[in-house]
């Protein structure tokens, strides 16, 4: 009886230790210093942390900026992360939010009164917080039955709206919560970031590596870590290739957007074209992709002058739509290199 | 007695016979902490065989025994019924099966798969994986309810997207995800592979015919194994003579080529439709009958070259509007009227 009652070797502890979590949830900032290139944010934030006032807050910003991390690490600056569960509802686009949702879920969450109960080395001020991750993505209904919600019940708790497209956010809602843009980060501090994680991680790279991954997530520092633990997992303790950071992107090697593009530009027989494209597409490269590296390299030709140019762009911009509707890659490459002959002509 | 296909469908990632490169990365994956893969590629490049072989790699035999079974959903003014083909470890679902109501699937089903963790104890790995096939074809709500969901449950859940192309992924599914690229194999492996099958079944086979096969299927190696089996099965022996038989609906868009570009005129206008109607009732789907004319027509060389940017031209805008239109029918034959009239054209 007695060994029923004792406490148990905490075996679910190390077993959550275990777990190999994905670097991207392994270092996720924990606190706010440690969120990189958003400095006016975070120093805004702060302020607002130490006088405890919280107001309704609005990010807005690229995927990979850091919005929801965040949130996240100032609840934890602000509960500590035991009353974190207790304080916080997150809500996403994986759980149904419609109007009844934002009626029942969170105005009960919002309206009952917070705990006593505090952690003594957080300051626990006396609210709690909803956040809504991915906002842009609810219906314009449920966007204003929270209208009333967030000022009725603004007293005990606080939201937060997490969005890319600021656009979508209906007006009424939009005025009600102070803003925060996150900017994409700029190529030294993403390099920054990956260098800190190589070293934790012990993987084997080189700076033009890291650069040339910076380069390739576009400001996304999530993009960037993600490529960064593919392309080590692949490579075990070898040396990180460029090669391998570009194909795990699924960026188009050089040469064959090179040898598509000059055989545009040589040939006027179709079914050679025809070849070339057909060749592209087979290795199985997507559409988007393709249209994109085609386009800086028409941009970066001397041999196109600025009207042939805007020509062939006027004509990306309509493949763009085609494939973003499902159009067939191959006829969309098709036409692409089509037009480029033409144009040289 | 299964088809060859079948019966020489590798089931390990040692036997790939194609893109031994990659093969080696994806056994270098297994190893060690497995992330969500995002697997894309042309139709026939082995991407269902590779997913086949990872899930043997990770969970061992008992992936192989596979049932299928229906589950129901209920929305608010329908109910829905997906096929679920699952294994002990793993569950593979094609969630475009419900059209617009994906969404649905991906909040209860995932989200419930995502919640329980391995049922079995002695399981090789502690998570579960999920397979989505025809991801490109999921609506762009449904895959954002699968962003949050793939980072929360990452402990108990793996998911291995499968497409044909990356375009219609949206981005922060991209991120999240390993991607892994599939390309065709080069003809000289799919003649080799059409060697070794021969010689495992007895059959005399050149490498000059391999060869004719191998191209004629046009880098894929399912059409290729399927021709040569139709192949064998018609005649005893195989010289190098022997003509590669034509798929009969590949033949008919051949027809309705020529007879566009000879007579450019309603009547062939009506006789064409004649026969689009015959291949749609034979279940060719709308767009490929009319890539296939559209690619047939631009490497014709009785047309002018002018001609041949304004067919290509209305042939992606009309693969377009088929697209997002209703009747294929109509999109078809305003292909064919403006390819014939572009043909005119440049007659005079």
């Amino acid at each position: 009886m007695n060994t029923f009652f004792q406490a148990r070797p905490s075996s679910s502890v190390n077993v959550h230790e275990e777990i190999p979590q994905p670097w991207i949830e392994k270092y996720r900032p924990k606190s706010m210093e440690s969120i990189s290139a958003q400095e006016q944010t975070v120093a805004v934030l702060k302020k607002t942390i130490e006088s405890q006032n919280l107001p309704h807050m609005l990010f807005y910003g690229p995927p990979g900026t850091g919005k929801t991390s965040t949130i996240l690490a100032l609840a934890r600056e602000l509960y500590g992360p035991k009353l974190m569960k207790t304080r916080i509802l997150e809500l996403n686009a994986s759980d149904e939010r419609g109007i009844q949702v934002i009626r029942d879920k969170v105005k009960n969450f919002a309206r009952t009164a917070v705990s006593n109960r505090r952690d003594s080395d957080y300051p626990c001020p006396p609210y709690k917080i909803v956040i809504l991750d991915e906002a842009d993505l609810m219906t314009q209904d449920a966007q204003s039955a929270l209208r009333r919600v967030i000022e009725t019940y603004s007293k005990v708790t606080r939201f937060c709206l997490i969005c890319n497209y600021v656009t979508r956010i209906i007006e009424p809602l939009a005025s009600r919560c102070a803003k925060f843009r996150f900017k994409p980060l700029d190529i030294s501090n993403t390099t920054s970031r990956l260098k800190m994680i190589c070293e934790q991680e012990a993987v084997n790279y080189s700076p033009q590596t890291l650069e040339e991954l910076a380069k390739l997530s576009e400001g996304d520092l999530r993009k960037a870590i993600m490529y960064l633990q593919s392309a080590s997992k692949l490579h075990k303790k070898e040396m990180i290739t460029s090669e391998s950071i570009r194909e795990i992107a699924g960026v188009v090697s050089d040469d064959l957007i090179n040898s598509l593009v000059e055989s545009a530009k040589s040939n006027k027989d179709e079914t050679q074209l025809e070849e070339a494209v057909t060749k592209v597409i087979d290795s199985g490269f997507s559409a988007i992709q393709i249209l994109s590296q085609v386009q800086d390299r028409i941009l970066d030709d001397f041999q196109f002058n600025e009207a042939q140019k805007a020509r062939i762009g006027e004509f990306i911009g309509q493949f763009d739509k085609y494939l973003a509707d499902g159009t067939d890659e191959h006829l969309v490459i098709l036409n692409l290199i089509k037009v480029i002959s033409d144009t040289n002509e | 007695m299964s088809l060859w296909i079948d019966k020489y469908r590798p089931t390990t990632l040692e036997n790939l016979t194609f893109n031994q490169g990659l093969s080696r990365k994806l056994k270098n994956l297994t190893d060690s902490d497995f992330p969500h893969l995002l697997i894309f590629g042309p139709s026939g490049a082995g991407k269902k065989t590779r997913i086949l072989c990872i899930l043997k790699e990770l969970f061992g035999d008992g992936a192989e025994k596979i049932k299928i079974d229906q589950r129901s959903f209920e929305t608010q003014r329908k109910k829905l019924d997906i096929n679920i083909i699952s294994s002990k470890y793993h569950i593979e679902l094609t969630p475009s099966d419900v059209g617009t109501y994906d969404k649905i699937v991906f909040q209860e089903l995932l989200t419930e798969i995502a919640q329980t963790q391995q049922i079995d104890a002695d399981a090789k790995q502690r998570f579960k994986v999920v397979v989505i096939n025809e991801a490109d074809e999921i609506t762009r709500d449904a895959q954002a309810a699968l962003r949050r969901t793939m980072e929360k449950y990452m402990s108990n859940l793996r998911i291995i997207l499968c497409c044909n192309s990356t375009s219609r992924i949206i981005e922060p599914i991209r991120s999240r995800c390993m991607l892994i690229r599939v390309p065709l194999p080069s003809i000289d492996e799919i003649s080799t592979t059409l060697q070794h099958i021969a010689s495992n079944e007895e059959i005399h086979l050149s490498k000059s015919l391999a060869d004719k096969i191998s191209l004629q299927s046009q880098r894929n190696p399912r059409k290729a194994i399927l021709t040569f089996e139709v192949m064998a099965s018609q005649k005893k022996k195989l010289n190098d003579n022997v003509e590669i038989p034509k798929v009969d609906w590949e033949q008919v868009i051949d027809d309705i080529v020529g007879k566009i570009v000879k007579t450019q005129a309603a009547e062939t206008l009506s006789t064409v439709r004649q026969k689009i109607y015959e291949l749609q009732s034979h279940c060719i789907p709308p767009s490929l009958i009319l890539k296939k004319i559209a690619l047939g027509l631009f490497t014709n060389e009785d047309i002018h070259s002018k001609a041949k940017f304004d067919i290509i031209n209305s042939a992606t805008h009309y693969d377009h509007r088929l697209r997002t239109g209703r009747h294929s029918i109509f999109h078809i034959e305003a292909f064919v009227s403006s390819a014939m009239s572009a043909i005119l054209s440049t007659k005079y």
